[in-house]
């Protein structure tokens, strides 16, 4: 005889009490601190704070520990809760041109003032696994510049000099940015909000995006005009204060790809300039995204509309990974009804067709 | 007759430039009910900006362009609301392209494709729609069997027809055609004009074809206007024109192209 | 280094009532007003990031948030049924955040909300039903583009839905949609049941309930204000139909409701029962029986 199912709350109790269960592992082995995660994982905790979309190292770690190093799911966790946070202003915008550099690199010219500052990077080293990493081996005292105080121009600013370069959009003309966590998203959209839902996308969906204008579907000819890594001051403007006041330092990676353009009916022969900007070290993303910026500027270019990059609204309806991984999996959920009347659509159908007489097995004979 | 008719449609002074280049300057002529006017010139002449322009799919930069409703009052197109400019495009107007592609659904049926537009004018029964395109896939040649098919599976001189169906269905009074027979090939393309030719004289329809291609110019249209550079060169009965040409650009082009 | 701090873990602790900040919730009740104000019109909202993921009943928790009080009764049914998995995770959700009371009787709650099914109880005056829609554009899958949609229902172009209920007809002999059937509100606005089954388009015709439509990923609310018409698309000759099931429910005996299929054993033994598990309980108290009770 049969009985409807019941008990899913025990059910999901229990779930979720194995999850905790398996997120701890094997009780011999030490139990993992934010400390660690946040010192020795610190750019998977960049990345949940870039596509978190909340700068906070400690509660980025503490994501990643929950979603048991699932990036996604870690920044699900820093999104839901930083949308619970209220909204007190908005800073000024930041000036990168005044970063406290750690690394800076150019492709465009062999040397410029400041020097190319290599950096903590992957790059040059042998993609070669280290046995004694495993073994715990304590790393070289590295050498390090002395801080310095003096700002390094940036790439742009040389370019420009020369009128070589597009001027950068003036914060004047819209002195308050579009919001796209207070505001709905409408097509078409400003460059500005346009550049907040790509410094939130994910990674691996821009980084094919970027990719794939440069393999000929919206080609831009671009350069790796400038890269940079650093700290950044906040400021925000106090109505009573006569001065910016400062909030704290934040790491950001800044990518400023220079493309070749060769003037329309409204620009002049020039490089136009496409632009990422990210959370803490995030080198991949900010290339990417200054990739796909610059594609998704076709239309104000007035360039042919021909590849997937350039489509605003392909790309930015399917750039946020929370929203991406929340309706696929919604597909495990239960479909009962749409399924039974499916169900009984094709039944209906396949009875149809054989009552004309069109079965396939006679068909077949 | 065209003396005591008002025009239909009166375009005066259009000018349509694309950054510093010319579309087409100050073009001005009056179409007349049941007229066709052919437009000719070589490529890049201007001819498809014009047409896009005066069926209101592309905005003009300069000039205006009036449209006698049904009601007889002749109204500004620029002054109309998109709302008004749509419902004439589907239901007063048809727009016939090169590529039939261009101006049909490729992703649902020939009795679809052609029933589209009475649905759109709020026509809800199915059999007499159905009917209806049934019909009209006769007027234009295409077997009753074929209904339920695809354009995908048609070919290039069926599809054109398909897309000339799609857009009369709705007895339009007024008819833009840009190079209707350009992709066909030659013995294809006599049989469409064969069939436009009766068509237009059929529905007493006015229209305005774009073509390269004089003979077109010949069966079709009673005026034609030539067009060089983005400007009208010369303008007169089609006859006339062709037979007994007056600027030095349309004795080079006729005398060139109209061998046979 | 300093691991996370008391203060902290109070803040991460403690939420507003209904999980919502209040401006957030005046965001959305301005929204919610606008929809009544225009029935079957798709108001953009700035939806935010819940505790649940995208796609699993974000708008619909928003819309509950934003309108749920003190003295609310709360019932929330998944495929009709109160005791499926979702279902019983945004009730535990609520529960949590408001401390309302919640009910599965569909008389006795004041907001139900809901996901795949209109309850088969009738609902009364005062009642709001809310829907999580996940994909709250009708000519979504006619059109891609939302720039041209928009266009679209501004100036009332909807000839393209007619011809996907006629391309059904001429295949099939009959339209083959079974659910999210597209309706007309209010002779104006196409709108998009979400993903009931077609059976229950007649029940939002008139209703005396409010309903409302909240697409969280989509950021978009709509509603269906009380006694308001709601048409489902169809041809004079071709009209809507529901679906009919052959047999009465097997527990209840109830044969003018949407029936769940359930496997019973491996050899192809099916029996049908009610998908709104409360109306089936609740006929059962009241005496009715299936075959499987006879
Ligand atoms: N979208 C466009 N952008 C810029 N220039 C255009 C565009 N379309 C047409 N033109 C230019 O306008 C002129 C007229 O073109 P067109 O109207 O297409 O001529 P035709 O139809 O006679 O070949 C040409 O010089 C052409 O290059
Ligand atoms: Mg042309
Ligand atoms: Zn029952």
């Amino acid at each position: 005889m049969y009985v409807a199912v019941k008990g899913g709350e025990a059910a999901i109790d229990n779930a979720h009490r194995l999850l905790a269960d398996r997120r701890r592992g094997n009780r011999d082995v030490a139990d993992l601190g934010l400390d660690q995660i946040m010192e020795q994982l610190s750019l998977a905790v960049d990345r949940v704070m870039s596509e978190g979309a909340l700068y906070d190292r400690e509660l980025a770690a503490l994501a990643i520990k929950q979603a048991r190093g699932d990036l996604i799911e870690a920044i699900f966790l820093a999104r839901a809760y930083r949308t619970t946070l209220p909204r007190f202003g908005y800073t000024q915008p930041v000036d990168t041109g005044r970063m406290q550099v750690e690394r800076r690199i150019s492709a465009c010219f062999k040397d410029l003032p400041g020097g190319q500052l290599l950096g903590p990077t992957f790059d040059y080293t042998h993609r070669l696994l280290d046995p004694a990493l495993a073994g715990g081996a304590a790393p070289e005292t590295p050498e390090v510049r002395e801080p310095d105080a003096a700002p390094m121009m940036r790439v742009s600013d040389f370019l420009g000099q020369e009128g070589l370069l597009e001027p950068a959009p003036d914060p004047a003309d819209k002195p308050v940015p579009d919001d796209i966590a207070r505001n709905p998203m409408s097509y078409p959209m400003d460059r500005d909000a346009r550049l907040q839902a790509l410094a939130r996308g994910d990674e691996g969906f821009l980084l094919s995006m970027g990719y794939s204008t440069q393999r000929g579907y919206a080609r831009s000819h671009p350069f790796a005009g400038e890269i940079r890594i650093g700290e950044v001051e906040l400021e925000i403007a106090v109505p009573e204060l006569d001065f910016a006041a400062p909030l704290g330092r934040i790491q950001v990676t800044e990518c400023q790809m220079v493309n070749q353009f060769q003037g329309s009916a409204k620009a002049p022969p020039q490089f136009t300039c496409g632009y990422g900007l990210v959370f803490g070290q995030a080198e991949r993303k900010s290339m990417a995204m200054a990739l796909v910026d610059r594609a998704l500027r076709a239309t104000e270019l007035g360039e042919d509309l021909t590849a997937p990059a350039q489509d605003e609204e392909f790309v930015i309806a399917h750039s946020d990974n929370v929203q991406a991984t929340g309706f696929v999996e919604h597909l495990k959920l239960p479909h009962y009804v749409d399924f039974q009347s499916e169900l009984n659509l094709v039944r209906q159908m396949r009875a149809e067709v054989e009552a004309r007489g069109e079965t396939h097995q006679e068909a077949a004979e | 007759m065209q003396d005591n008719d008002p025009p239909l449609m009166r375009v005066v002074n259009l000018t349509h430039m694309y950054g510093d280049r010319i579309g087409c300057r100050d073009v001005s002529f009056d179409l007349y009910p049941g007229e066709v006017l052919a437009v000719v010139g070589e490529s890049g002449s201007g001819k498809t900006t014009l047409l896009n322009c005066v069926s209101g799919r592309q905005q003009c930069s300069a000039g205006t362009i009036s449209y006698r409703m049904r009601d007889r009052r002749l109204q500004d197109l620029n002054a109309m609301s998109e709302a008004e400019r749509r419902f004439l495009m589907r239901t007063d107007w048809g727009f016939v392209h090169q590529n039939p592609a261009d101006g049909l659904r490729m992703n649902v049926s020939a009795g679809a494709n052609v029933g589209e537009r009475l649905m759109a004018v709020g026509q809800r029964h199915y059999g007499r729609i159905r009917e209806t395109a049934d019909d009209w896939l006769g007027r234009v040649e295409i077997g009753h069997d074929r209904i339920d098919d695809r354009p995908g599976t048609f070919s290039g001189g069926m599809r054109q027809r398909l897309q000339i169906a799609r857009n009369l269905v709705t007895g339009p009074r007024l008819v833009f055609m840009d190079e209707p027979t350009g992709g066909l090939d030659v013995s294809v393309q006599a049989r469409l004009l064969d069939l436009l030719r009766g068509l237009v004289d059929d529905l007493g329809l006015s229209a305005i074809v774009v073509t390269h291609d004089l003979a077109v110019a010949r069966l079709l249209s009673q005026r034609m206007m030539v067009m060089k550079d983005g400007q009208v060169i010369e303008t007169g009965l089609t006859d006339r024109v062709l037979d007994d040409p007056q600027a030095p650009y349309t004795q080079l082009l006729v005398s060139s192209i109209l061998q046979v | 280094m300093n691991s996370l701090d008391a203060g902290r873990e109070q803040v991460i602790a403690t939420y507003n009532f209904a999980y919502l900040d209040e401006q957030t919730k005046r965001m959305i009740r301005r929204a919610i007003l606008k929809s009544i104000a225009v029935p079957g019109y798709q108001v953009p909202f700035a939806s935010r990031e819940m505790p649940m993921p995208y796609g699993w009943g974000t708008g619909g928790v928003q819309v509950t948030a934003a309108i749920i009080g003190p003295d609310d009764r709360l019932k929330v049914i998944d495929q009709g049924a109160d005791d499926t998995t979702n279902a019983i995770s945004i009730r535990k959700f609520f529960e949590r955040t408001t401390g309302v009371e919640t009910t599965t009787l569909t008389a006795d709650a004041s907001i139900i909300q809901t996901r795949h099914r209109i309850p088969e109880t009738p609902l009364t005056a005062g009642q709001i039903l809310v829907f999580q829609v996940p994909i709250p554009e009708p000519l979504r899958f006619l059109e891609p583009r939302e720039t041209e949609t928009r266009t679209m229902h501004a100036l009332e172009e909807y000839g393209v839905m007619h011809v996907k209920l006629y391309e059904d007809i001429a295949r099939h002999g009959h339209i083959a949609t079974t659910y999210a059937y597209p309706v007309k509100v209010e002779g104006r606005y196409v709108t998009d049941p979400s993903p009931t089954p077609k059976f229950d388009n007649p029940k939002m015709h008139r209703n005396p309930a409010l309903q409302l439509f909240g697409a969280g990923r989509e950021m978009r609310i709509y509603a269906i204000p009380p006694w308001t018409e709601v048409v489902s698309l169809d041809f004079e000759d071709h009209p809507f139909e529901v679906q009919a099931f052959e047999r009465p429910c097997a527990l209840c005996g109830a044969d003018d409701v949407f029936l769940d299929e359930v496997i019973t054993d491996d050899r192809g033994g099916r029996m049908f029962v009610c998908s709104d598990t409360d109306h089936c309980n609740t006929r059962q108290a009241e005496g009715h029986a299936g075959e499987q009770e006879a």
